[in-house]
């Protein structure tokens, strides 16, 4: 019996990058990084600052609607800071966003999925991309100038024949600067973040289903109705919610369109209303002290709220988008 | 209801196996066997269809080259032949499928009862309503029930019955699934079996009532017993309608049908090569790559 040979020691197996390739990585992974560690910083910092407010406050910061500080004849400050008619007024344009916006974009997605020839698609896309990417205050000054004329007459109409419902009624018909007018312009703004992800939903519906519903004798609308809705219904939820989150956080929009008004209105039509992110901006320019820490506190509000809807929104796509039910 | 008992007690069962090496002869006395349960001279139920010089192309891939076939009315017809021939584009020209591929095009003609279905006005919905498929891969809809699902066809084509719960039955019977899911219909279809699903979609694409039916490798990804069970159904749907059934098991194409026609491709565009009754394209084929093919020593 021959001895075996001992076997080698295992290699030790490296690689070493190019010193390219390694400072590539390095810069590559340092600005990767950074838009999650700005993201703390942004946070952080809200909340320090906002940190007297919170605990001067307290729970009133949310629920009050009155937002004012008053130095008496002895010089002694009483502040009295509250976002609750902000955020009455963010969720109700917000509202008044989805429900106009969100089917318009399904609608688009539909479109652009089942019925568009593959070059009005093409363009279309692109198109709807390039709304994402126009500056805030442009669509506020188009709201301004365009839309609210003409809202102001559909605005008379409602009023007319539904005053009837709560929110169409209002204690004066003056209708200009109405949450329903900032309601249509953030409508159009979310069209594009919700149109294409309900787009690419709509194009993961699986094709044995389509085959399926068209091999039974169905219309193009049919089989939508029984095959795209069911499976991409949630996914359009996912979408909408990331309207959501850019409905919460519009600011210049909103300001340029919106009478900004201290108090809980929950008339649409009514000229007056708020949101959190233009209250911000409307303050800014005078505010000292107090107030200023009062300001960022309402950022704080504003960052967590836009962070929640958001992470909820990329769950539920996700989510879709890989059960592929 | 003879015919059709005979016809199912002369299905071997026990020769499932996927031997592609199979005897041509032993093929041959399988499709006699059917043909002789075949009651002669039945008057034919269902109704005929008749592709006329198909040609078919996807983009500038000409995939079909003129296929003339006349399928009879109460027959089962087995397209057999190589993968790649064409046989799944050929039988998704006669209901109007093709055209779904983008840069899908066509020529020739389809006829059901003597109508072109391709005929400028024809509404392609009532075409596919009247000439049924069901596909390689069980597609239910998963979001719908059992029940739902049976009746799926009626409500995308606004189509009114008067006992929907009869004809429910009537269908899960026809398709042999029944007894199976008679206690559980308002359960959800995802969760039955392959072959429970296919049964299913059977049982779906006949609630419309169509004329023919079109079977792509309908059980391609099914288990042997599954397999024999949807045999035993296409015997039984045999009696009422038209079918055509696309399989790569020549026992299967033996068992079941009683025409086939053979379908290749040298490389260019799909030919059928072939056709006539099943025993005879089985035993005495009068080409010599059916007879190549269909005794196993290439494809
Ligand atoms: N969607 C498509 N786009 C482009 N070419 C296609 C498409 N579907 C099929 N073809 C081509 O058409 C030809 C015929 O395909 P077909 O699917 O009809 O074959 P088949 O006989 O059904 O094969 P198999 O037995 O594998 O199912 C093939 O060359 C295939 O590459
Ligand atoms: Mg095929």
């Amino acid at each position: 019996m021959t001895q075996r040979p001992t076997p080698p020691a295992p290699r030790e197996i490296t690689t070493k990058p190019r010193l390219s390739d390694r400072i590539f990585r390095g810069t590559v992974t340092g600005f990767g990084m950074a838009s999650l560690v700005i993201l703390t910083l942004i946070g952080l910092f809200l909340a320090l600052r906002g940190f007297q407010t919170f605990k001067h406050e307290g729970f009133h910061f949310l629920t009050g609607v009155k937002w004012e500080s008053v130095t008496s004849d002895a010089g002694k400050v009483t502040n009295n800071f509250g976002v609750g008619a902000m955020l009455v007024g963010t969720v109700l344009i917000a509202t008044v966003a989805l429900i106009v916006g969100v089917p318009l974009s399904v609608l688009c997605a539909l479109y652009l999925t089942f019925y568009a020839p593959e070059r009005i698609k093409k363009i279309m896309v692109s198109v709807v991309d390039l709304m994402a990417a126009f500056p805030s205050i442009l669509y506020g000054l188009w709201g301004f100038f365009v839309l609210m004329p003409m809202v102001q007459y559909w605005a008379g109409l409602l009023f007319k024949y539904l005053r009837w419902i709560p929110v169409f009624n209002a204690p004066q018909p003056f209708f200009e600067r109405s949450p329903f007018v900032a309601g249509m312009v953030l409508a159009i703004m979310i069209i594009p973040i919700v149109t294409s992800v309900s787009r690419e939903i709509f194009a993961q519906t699986p094709l044995d289903r389509i085959q399926a519903a068209y091999a039974l004798g169905a219309t193009r609308w049919g089989m939508i109705k029984t095959v795209v809705f069911p499976f991409g219904s949630s996914g359009v939820v996912g979408g909408a919610m990331l309207g959501l989150g850019r409905a919460f956080g519009e600011t210049v929009a909103v300001f340029t369109v919106l009478n900004i008004v201290f108090k809980v209105n929950l008339h649409i039509l009514y000229g007056m209303g708020g949101n959190v992110a233009s209250m911000i901006i409307l303050k800014w320019g005078e505010a000292v002290g107090d107030e200023t820490k009062a300001l960022l506190a309402a950022g704080f509000i504003l960052f967590v709220l836009t962070l929640l809807v958001n992470m909820a929104a990329n769950t539920i796509v996700k989510r879709t988008l890989k059960s592929g039910k | 209801m003879s015919p059709a008992e005979d016809m199912n007690n002369e299905t071997p069962g026990e020769d499932m196996s996927i031997d592609s090496k199979v005897s041509s002869s032993a093929l041959a006395d399988v499709a006699n066997a059917r043909s002789a349960a075949r009651e002669p001279g039945k008057a034919p139920m269902g109704s005929g269809l008749e592709a006329r010089g198909i040609h078919a192309w996807f983009g500038k891939h000409h995939a079909l080259e003129n296929v003339s076939l006349d399928f009879a009315s109460g027959t089962v017809t087995a397209l057999i032949g190589p993968s790649g021939c064409g046989k799944s584009t050929f039988i998704r020209t006669l209901n109007r499928m093709h055209e779904f591929i983008p840069s899908a095009a066509m020529a020739g003609e389809v006829l059901l009862d003597g109508k072109d279905i391709y005929a400028k006005g024809t509404d392609v919905t009532k075409i596919r309503l009247q000439i049924g498929m069901v596909f390689q891969k069980p597609n239910p809809f998963p979001s719908m029930t059992i029940g739902e699902n049976v009746l799926s066809g009626l409500k995308l084509a606004q189509l009114k019955v008067d006992n929907k719960e009869d004809l429910m039955q009537e269908c899960l019977e026809r398709a042999g699934l029944w007894n199976e899911v008679k206690d559980r219909l308002g359960a959800h279809a995802g969760g039955l079996s392959g072959g429970q699903q296919q049964r299913l979609c059977i049982a779906r694409s006949l609630a419309v009532k169509p004329k023919v039916l079109l079977m792509d490798e309908p059980c391609s990804a099914l288990d042997p017993g599954s397999t024999l069970r949807i045999e035993d159904t296409i015997g039984q749907l045999a009696q009422s309608m038209t079918i055509i059934i696309v399989t790569h098991n020549m026992q299967q194409a033996a068992r079941v049908s009683d025409y086939t026609a053979f379908f290749l491709s040298d490389g260019g565009p799909g030919n059928m090569i072939e056709v006539g009754p099943t025993n005879e394209i089985f035993s005495r084929p009068r080409d010599q790559r059916t007879e190549n093919y269909v005794s196993g020593r290439f494809g």
